[in-house]
């Protein structure tokens, strides 16, 4: 993955999470707060806004400033866990010009570790670790494949695992306290997280 | 010189309503400074908000962050996470905010240190009230 990759990735995401704000906004009224879509949408924007106006030069930096903008930006809890979960891979990257499929399944290693630092869930609890632990270990498992082949092995398992958390009892955020009532809706985090999936999929089967 | 308090609520209101009544009963001595909503005004949590009131608050003994949840507590710890070296000395206090923060501004005023401050404001979450 070299940087302009890197940034078409981000850009896919953008539009993924743009075209599907409203799913997501409605995932989240029916467990959080209903402003999931609206708030990754605005995070997104800003992030390939500031991607537009200082054009990083590397796949790492790409992801850093994705990052810092994502929490400077998004408002809900989604800002701080993706923007920690981009700056960690992003700095796993370093200043690698051109990362291997090896190097940017590191870079999501480290995206999950910092995502699951910070909000201290664990797979089974109806959130965003859902989709990507298991995107994370897919992608690892079909690396030596290369980019494009890891990539879309992860954004399948990224999808089931977020249709997967269907029938989990939530058991972090404002979920937690519907108990019971939380059972039967996926995930919003977890779907915006098969959409990042989907998009680095889609960008390195075109590349 | 005494520790700063900020107090993070997704609540700009409630921010503000908390700080207001732990600088009544602390007096003037102790900075508690608000950290409430997003920048454009809506409910949610905002990290530059949140750096803003910590450099406010502190006047070189050290600031402690009282959250209320979801977001303000995970913003607070990205936060906390990407502070350099060097710059005040900041800790996150696991309290329920409205009590944690009076305990916390009023320990403060007394001359405490950070860490007196820390642990009186989290004294308040097993304080009974009946």
């Amino acid at each position: 993955m070299n940087v302009e990759l890197c940034l078409a990735w981000m850009l896919r995401f953008s539009e993924l999470v743009d075209a599907e704000a409203d799913r997501l906004t409605a995932l989240d009224a029916a467990i959080g707060d209903g402003d999931h879509g609206v708030n990754m949408r605005r995070g997104m924007q800003a992030a390939v806004a500031a991607l537009g106006e200082s054009p990083p030069e590397t796949p790492g930096s790409v992801l850093v400033a994705t990052g810092r903008a994502l929490v400077s930006k998004t408002g809900g809890a989604a800002g701080p866990l993706y923007g920690t979960g981009f700056r960690r891979a992003g700095k796993a990257l370093t200043d690698t010009e051109l990362a291997s499929a090896a190097e940017v399944g590191a870079a999501l290693v480290a995206m999950l570790a910092g995502i699951q630092d910070l909000g201290q869930a664990a797979e089974g609890d109806k959130t965003m670790v859902d989709a990507l632990a298991p995107a994370v270990s897919a992608f690892e498992a079909s690396a030596g494949e290369g980019l494009a082949a890891a990539a879309e092995a992860a954004a399948k398992a990224a999808a089931e695992g977020a249709v997967a958390t269907v029938p989990l009892q939530a058991r972090k955020g404002r979920a937690s306290y519907l108990g019971e009532r939380s059972i039967g809706h996926e995930d919003p985090g977890a779907a915006s997280t098969a959409l990042l999936l989907r998009a680095l999929a889609e960008v390195t089967t075109e590349s | 010189m005494t520790v700063g308090i900020v107090l993070v609520s997704h609540s700009a209101n409630l921010a503000e309503a908390a700080a207001e009544l732990a600088r009544e009963l602390a007096g003037p001595a102790t900075a508690v400074l608000a950290a409430g909503g997003t920048e454009d005004g809506r409910f949610g949590t905002s990290i530059d908000k949140i750096e803003s009131a910590v450099a406010g608050a502190d006047s070189g003994d050290g600031v402690a962050i009282l959250m209320d949840v979801g977001s303000a507590v995970l913003t607070s710890k990205a936060l906390l996470a990407e502070l350099d070296d060097g710059g005040p000395e900041v800790r996150l206090v696991d309290a329920p905010l409205v009590e944690g923060a009076i305990a916390a501004a009023v320990t403060s005023s007394t001359g405490q240190d950070l860490a007196a401050v820390v642990a009186a404001a989290e004294q308040a979450r097993g304080m009974r009230k009946l």
